[in-house]
Formats: structure tokens, C-alpha cells, sequence
């Protein structure tokens, strides 16, 4: 802003061909802009005198478009007012891709003269805002945020629950007294360790100070572990926590003893920084999942039914879905899915691809039930819940996927694996080293003790309990880099044992949104036809403006629902409304200029991604057959395999036959990776050994998935198993290595040549060495 | 010795001092977007608006 008499024009950040706003990748006909809504965007922020913004941003990929008409819901039922009569609301906001975004959006709102408060947290994405007046203000602000091209949502419970983490908290907290502990008592032990001439009675203070500060810190800071391995326990299960709980208390009682006695040492610095590591490691560990769960609720979120209810008095209000019962009657609009099961009194077109896999609209006459998850692709029409969301078709698949889900729980991972061999081994040694010295030796108790927890403390699972979480962590982080979250917290070994893949296809393999077939139609119709569709909400008009994003709106254009847009003489619709007889209504849009033009007729089709068939090569040749398997109708399905290089293939397969066939395969012996993005795929993703769902999947299929790609395209799926393979061999690596070490140490922990300092020494340099290995996860 | 009765205690107030700011950090939710509250440190607030009344 060094310069005010600069052109607005010129002051714009001039990247060859990208949009100035939002960084989307123009069009050589285009000017500096990608769309109408960007261009005031841009006015906007300037206007703002915020235009620091563009500079500051790290990253601009098309994110910050405006929708050109948002789906606007009505935050008046959200807002909270206090007793002052200031209002606050809570909005989950999508599209921070950076700290400007943040500073973007709290500055825009702090113009205003009313909002008194704005504070985005960028991690959770939570907006909370609060202002003094009227409270129709809350959904002018919204408007704003929405013209800026940042996509808003009410924070529901479900964001809520996702993104409150008391458990990660507890952690942090029991880090830092760790943290604390192991510092302070440090400071006591290296006076006694090194000062050797140093009088009794100071010896005595010593340990004693140190105890004072290191029994409570082992007792508080140790809590996750006693507590988990306390559940194993009850469960008749056995965990490495055990052995960490059982070597670290061990430690801080020898130590005691020690005290009372005013032994040469105590072993308070050692048991208090091998809670601090290990607690380090589930900090880090669990803050790289949160981020994967956070942006799945993100998603969820935006999803996240609000449905227009039509009271008894006509009107109409947007209400929670939820909230819905069975009788009422809610407007759908075109272009919305349906979030409830229902009757219509008219005819209706809907697009069932979700539920079914049909790639194709179909027909439903008056009456005809209508499921949950279909997309208006018709008029606007007036549905008849028949059933409230809690028992409808949707909740009743989700409880189907519980059942499911159950089974995945079984999953032994290989930390745990390694633990049910380790801990009862490590614990018989030390019991018999305890033996060995004081009956076989003839040894002093105490002296037999010191032996035994020596033993104990090396065998303590340091590296082994760092092995796997550090490569997992690696290995998540770099897979989030790459636009896959990983959500559960065995997924990747489930991802690197996977044999063989099945492919559902809309949706998965194809783009499962209509694509305009280029049929050779003139450029300057394409641009008229399209400057029409920016008028509609309809799927096929949106897919119309999407082959020619630059065309402006054409001015007085009109939409009559159900059948076409009109603007002067010239007509966009379907075939009837364009007076066009002989073709039948799908897929299809007619264009008249005028009503005796020659129709225009352009095609769409739900086309195959351009990655799809480099994916599924990729993943044979890491090993794995793929097979496609669809609701769809053969051809269609027949087509696409060709297509993608699949040989087997199966069509007009429902949800049942998918989660059978996935059933099938593993009893068979296989671990089958399924992919899919629907919810008729929700229960097969369930049962199979593991499952991902590729973008714009619906939120059945992405809460069920353990591995979500965020980024358009399968691309990224044959590079996740190749990380998720490598970094289970990293983690055997790591198991290995701390095994080894354990095989040299003991021996000579059991011939009582190790004393407690070097027993630290050893646990900690293994754990370095593992932690070293794990980095090497990130590298594909 | 003497310095001792004086510096240990002095010492281990400092840093319970330090814990309890780092307690009192956690609890008040300063650590819930570490993210967020890199980012905006480095960037002006717009000056120009009216403190609210």
C-alpha cells in the first residue's frame, strides 16, 4: 500500500493465468477473473482495504471461489443472545487453507461496525462471532463471509464432538508436569551423581527433594498409561502400557526404598523423562489424527442437513433435519438432496446414484417412495416425510454399519501384536533375575532388587512403544500433505496388507457428476447456452457452465422449475420444454436461440476420471486385482471397465450383493480394499479389510472409510498404500531394533553389570535410533 | 550448605510458577489452536475502528 495512486487493475497479484481472487487457473479468453463472484470478491477485499491478503497467502488453488448463489440457511434459530443484548453465533467455516485466510475473516468482520468479537480458530475452524443489534444482522454477516468465497455452516454438535479433544488435553497436561518433573529432578540427580564427595546428611536432603518432586509427577503424569493399562487388564488383555506402567512404577518405589535407606542413589530422574518421552510421542501421535478427524468434520459439516419445513400456515423455515417427523412436508429444491425418506404428490426426476449407483435420473410417479440421499434433479416439489431421520433408510444403514464396524475393531495391530508376546516375557525375566539373586545368589534383597528393576526399566518398552506410533505419525503427516487423511488408527496397516482392490464406479472411477459431451457445438452457442445455466441451480445447468466458466449472465433470464430457463426468445431445457419431440429427458439439455432456431442439443455424461486408468494400473502392479462392482446397469459398467483396464466386473449389484461379495473375498482369505463413495457402497466399505473414499464422497461413505482422499482423482490411492506399505516395514524395522537391543541389554542387566544410569543411557539412545528410522516414513 | 536452605527452595517456586502458568494457559484453551495463533501474530490489525462502547 506503499503506492495509492496505482490502478486498482494493476495492483492485482499478475500471475500469468490465474484469477486474481481465488487463484483458479483461467481461460485465455478470460480477463483477470474466473467468474463474476470473484471479481466483487476482489472489490470487496480491496474496498476492505485488506487487500494484503493476496500477498500473504501461501497457497491459492481455486478454494475461494464464491458460489455464485450460496446455499444460503437461515442462522436466526443459532443465535444466542446475553442479558446486555449482545448476539453470539458459532459457524463452522470451510476454506482456511492458510493463516491470511484467518486474518482475512476476522478483519472483514471487525470492519463492521457492530461486531464486537470475531475469532476464527484455524484448527477447528470455528468462527465465534458476537455483535450488538438486531439479530437479522448474523445472516448479513454470513452473506459477507459467503461473498469472499468461504463456505459456512452452523457448528453442530457433531463438529462439536469431533473437534473437543479432553482426552488430547489430559495428555498435553500430563506432558508438561512430566516435563516439569523430569527437568527439576534432574537438576537434584546430577548434583548426587556427580558429587561424590559429597556428606551424607546433603545425600539425605537430596533424595529426598528429589522424591518430593518425583513421586507425585510419576503418580499424575503416568495416569494414561495406568489407566489404559488398567482397562487391558480388566479386559484380560495384555498392552505395552503395562509394561511402562509396571517399569515406571517400579522405578519410583525401588527409589523410595532407596530414600528411606539413604542409599548412594536414587532413580527419580529416570522413570519421570521416560514418562515425559513416551508422553511426547502420544501428543504428537494424536495431534496428527485429530487433524485428519477435524477435516472429515468439516466436511460432515457442510453436508450437514438443514431442510426447508413447510408449517401448517404455508410458510416455510429451514430447520435441522433432524428435528423432522413423520407427516410434515419439507420443500426440496433443485439440485437438493433429500435428507428424509418421503412421498411426492406430483411426478418427480431424481438422481438416485448415491443409493443405487445408476448413473442415469430416474422417473418416479406420484406417490412412489422416495429414499433418503437422491438429488432433485426435476422441478421443486413438496416431499411427505414418511419417516422421521432417526428410523429412516439412512439411520437404519447406519446401524448396519455398526455391525460392521464391529468386526474391524478386532484388528490386532502389530504394537499390540508384539506386546502380547513382550510384556509377559519381560516380566518373567525380571521376576526370575529377582529369584536368581536372592535364593540362587544369596544376595541381599535390596541388592536382588536393584537387579530385577534394572531389568524392568531396560526392558521397559521405551523403543518398542515408540517404534510403531513414530513411524505412524510420520506416515500420516505425510500422507496429509498429499491430501489423504488417514482416520482410524489402524488403517495403514490395514492399507499395507490389502491384496486386492474392488472399485465401485460412480462416484469412484468415474466423476459422478455430469460432464457436457463435446460434440463439435458452436463455441458462441456454448458461451449463450451457458451465460443461461448461470441463472440455475440444476445439476445439468451447473455441468453446462462448468465446459464454459467464462460466460457472463445473460441479462433477464428466467427459470420456469422443472422444465428450462428462458431469456427473451431464447430457451435452455429439457426436450419438451423446448419443443423438441424424440428424445427422451436424462442427460440432456436442448438450446433454441429463438423459437424457430435449430435446437441445439448437448449431451452430458457422467465421465470416467482421467486418472482412473493409470490408478488401477498402479495398483497391479503393486499386487493387487481390481474388480469393479456397481449398481449400475451392464453397459454402463461394462464400458467403464473397459476403460480403466478392469477385466472383472459385476453390474447392477445393490448394497446387500456388495457387502457380500466383499464378505466373500475375505472369507476366501483375502483382505480385500474396497473403494467407494456412496452410501449404497456404505456397508461393503464397512465390512471390507479396509476401505477409502475418494472426494466429494457422500458422509456415509466418509465416515465409514478409514482412508479419505481429499484431492479429485484416484491418483493418490496406489502412492498411499506404497507409504502405508513402507511404513510397516519401517515399523517391524523399529520392533526389530528394539528387540536387539533388549537381547544385548538384558543379559547383562541380569548379571547385574548395568546400573540405572546406564539403563537410562541405553532406553534412551534405542529410542533416538527408532525415532531416527521412523523419519525415513515420510519419503515415498 | 547454607545457600542451599535459600536456593532449592527459591528454585523449585520458579518453576512451579512455571507449571501453573503452563496449567493456567491449558485450561483458559490457549492450546487449541496452535495453528491459528502462529499465523495471526504476524499480521496488523486494521486500524481505524471505534473501540465499541
Amino acid at each position: 500500500m506503499t503506492d495509492l495512486k496505482r490502478p486498482f487493475i494493476a495492483d492485482a497479484p499478475q500471475s500469468a493465468a490465474a484469477c486474481a481472487h481465488c487463484g483458479a487457473a483461467l481461460a485465455p479468453a478470460q480477463g483477470r477473473f474466473c467468474c463474476t463472484g470473484c471479481e466483487a470478491a476482489y472489490g470487496l477485499v480491496r474496498g476492505l482495504g485488506l487487500d494484503a491478503f493476496y500477498r500473504r497467502r501461501e497457497s491459492a488453488d481455486g478454494a475461494l471461489r464464491p458460489e455464485a448463489a450460496p446455499p444460503a440457511f437461515d442462522a436466526l434459530p443459532l443465535i444466542r443472545e446475553d442479558a446486555d443484548g449482545v448476539k453470539s453465533l458459532d459457524l463452522m467455516i470451510s476454506g482456511l487453507t492458510c493463516g491470511a485466510c484467518v486474518w482475512l475473516v476476522e478483519q472483514a468482520l471487525a470492519a463492521e461496525p457492530d461486531v464486537i468479537k470475531a475469532r476464527v480458530s484455524f484448527s477447528t475452524r470455528r468462527l465465534e462471532l458476537r455483535w450488538q443489534g438486531a439479530a437479522e444482522r448474523g445472516n448479513e454477516l454470513i452473506v459477507l463471509l459467503s461473498c469472499l468465497g468461504f463456505r459456512v455452516a452452523p457448528y453442530t454438535p457433531a463438529c462439536m464432538r469431533a473437534t473437543e479433544d479432553a482426552e488430547g488435553r489430559a495428555l498435553i497436561r500430563a506432558l508438561g508436569i512430566a516435563a516439569f518433573g523430569a527437568m527439576n529432578v534432574m537438576l537434584v540427580s546430577i548434583a548426587v551423581w556427580v558429587g561424590e564427595d559429597m556428606g551424607a546428611h546433603t545425600r539425605e536432603f537430596m533424595h529426598w527433594l528429589a522424591a518430593l518432586i518425583g513421586l507425585p509427577t510419576v503418580l499424575v503424569a503416568g495416569m494414561p498409561f495406568y489407566r489404559s493399562a488398567a482397562a487391558a487388564l480388566r479386559a484380560g488383555r495384555v498392552n505395552m502400557d503395562m509394561a511402562v506402567s509396571l517399569g515406571v512404577l517400579a522405578t519410583a518405589g525401588m527409589s523410595l526404598v532407596e530414600t528411606f535407606r539413604n542409599g548412594p542413589y536414587t532413580w527419580f530422574d529416570g522413570a519421570t523423562a521416560l514418562l515425559a518421552l513416551l508422553l511426547a510421542g502420544r501428543v504428537f501421535d494424536r495431534t496428527a489424527r485429530k487433524k485428519a478427524r477435524q477435516a472429515v468434520a468439516e466436511v460432515l459439516a457442510l453436508q450437514d442437513g438443514m431442510v426447508a419445513l413447510i408449517a401448517v400456515d404455508g410458510t416455510t423455515r429451514l430447520v435441522p433435519a433432524a428435528s423432522v417427523e413423520a407427516g410434515q412436508c419439507v420443500q426440496i429444491a433443485v439440485g437438493e438432496a433429500l435428507r428424509l425418506d418421503g412421498r411426492a404428490r406430483t411426478e418427480t426426476l431424481l438422481d438416485t446414484a448415491a443409493i443405487t449407483g445408476e448413473s442415469l435420473p430416474r422417473d418416479f410417479v406420484a406417490g412412489a417412495a422416495l429414499p433418503a440421499g437422491a438429488v432433485n434433479m426435476g422441478a421443486p416439489f413438496m416431499l411427505e416425510v414418511t419417516a422421521p431421520a432417526r428410523d429412516g433408510s439412512l439411520a437404519a444403514m447406519a446401524r448396519l454399519l455398526e455391525a460392521a464396524e464391529q468386526s474391524k475393531g478386532r484388528f490386532v495391530s502389530i504394537a499390540d501384536h508384539a506386546a502380547r508376546h513382550y510384556v509377559p516375557i519381560a516380566h518373567a525375566i525380571a521376576a526370575a533375575t529377582f529369584l536368581l539373586w536372592w535364593v540362587g545368589f544369596d544376595a541381599l534383597w535390596q541388592e536382588a532388587l536393584v537387579n530385577a528393576v534394572c531389568v524392568l526399566l531396560i526392558t521397559c518398552p521405551c523403543g518398542l512403544a515408540i517404534a510403531v506410533p513414530a513411524v505412524q505419525v510420520v506416515a500420516n503427516g505425510a500422507l496429509f500433505k498429499r491430501g489423504v487423511l488417514v482416520a482410524s488408527a489402524t488403517a495403514l496397516e490395514r492399507l499395507a496388507e490389502a491384496d486386492c482392490a474392488v472399485l465401485d464406479k460412480t462416484g469412484t472411477l468415474t466423476e459422478g457428476r455430469p460432464v457436457l459431451i463435446p460434440e463439435g457445438q458452436d463455441p458462441q452457442i456454448l458461451h449463450a447456452a451457458a451465460g443461461m445455466a448461470r441463472a440455475s441451480r440444476h445439476p445439468l445447468a451447473k455441468a453446462l457452465l462448468r465446459a464454459c466458466p467464462e460466460a457472463p449472465l445473460v441479462p433477464d433470464t428466467r427459470e420456469i422449475p422443472g422444465q428450462g430457463l428462458e431469456a427473451g426468445t431464447a430457451r435452455l431445457g429439457s426436450p419438451a420444454f423446448c419443443d423438441l419431440a424424440g428424445l427422451s429427458d436424462g442427460m440432456v439439455l436442448v438450446y433454441r436461440a429463438s423459437a424457430d432456431a435449430a435446437p441445439v442439443i448437448f449431451r452430458f455424461a457422467d465421465r470416467l476420471r482421467a486418472d482412473a486408468p493409470q490408478a488401477v494400473a498402479d495398483l497391479k502392479a503393486l499386487g493387487l486385482p481390481v474388480e469393479l462392482l456397481s449398481g449400475d446397469g451392464p453397459g454402463a459398467v461394462a464400458s467403464a471397465a473397459i476403460a480403466s483396464g478392469i477385466e472383472a466386473w459385476r453390474a447392477e449389484a445393490d448394497p446387500r450383493a456388495k457387502a457380500a461379495h466383499i464378505e466373500n473375498l475375505k472369507e476366501a482369505g483375502r483382505k480385500p480394499l474396497m473403494v467407494g463413495d456412496g452410501i449404497n457402497d456404505a456397508a461393503a466399505l464397512a465390512a471390507a479389510h479396509v476401505a477409502a473414499s475418494p472426494a466429494g464422497a457422500t458422509d456415509l461413505a466418509q465416515t465409514t472409510a478409514d482412508i479419505v482422499l481429499q484431492r479429485e482423482g484416484l491418483a493418490m490411492l496406489p502412492e498411499a498404500i506404497r507409504i502405508a506399505r513402507r511404513a510397516q516395514i519401517l515399523a517391524r524395522q523399529n520392533i526389530g531394533f528394539a528387540l536387539a537391543y533388549n537381547v544385548i541389554a538384558v543379559p547383562a542387566a541380569i548379571a547385574g553389570l548395568v546400573n540405572p544410569l546406564i539403563a537410562a543411557l541405553v532406553m534412551a539412545s534405542s529410542s533416538l535410533i527408532v525415532i531416527g528410522n521412523a523419519l525415513r516414513a515420510g519419503r515415498a | 550448605m547454607e545457600a542451599l536452605i535459600l536456593l532449592v527452595p527459591v528454585s523449585l517456586l520458579l518453576g512451579a510458577l512455571g507449571l501453573i502458568g503452563f496449567l493456567w494457559a491449558l485450561r483458559s484453551r490457549q492450546y487449541d489452536d496452535l495453528e491459528g495463533a502462529a499465523a495471526r501474530i504476524l499480521f496488523d490489525d486494521q486500524p481505524g475502528k471505534d473501540p465499541p462502547p
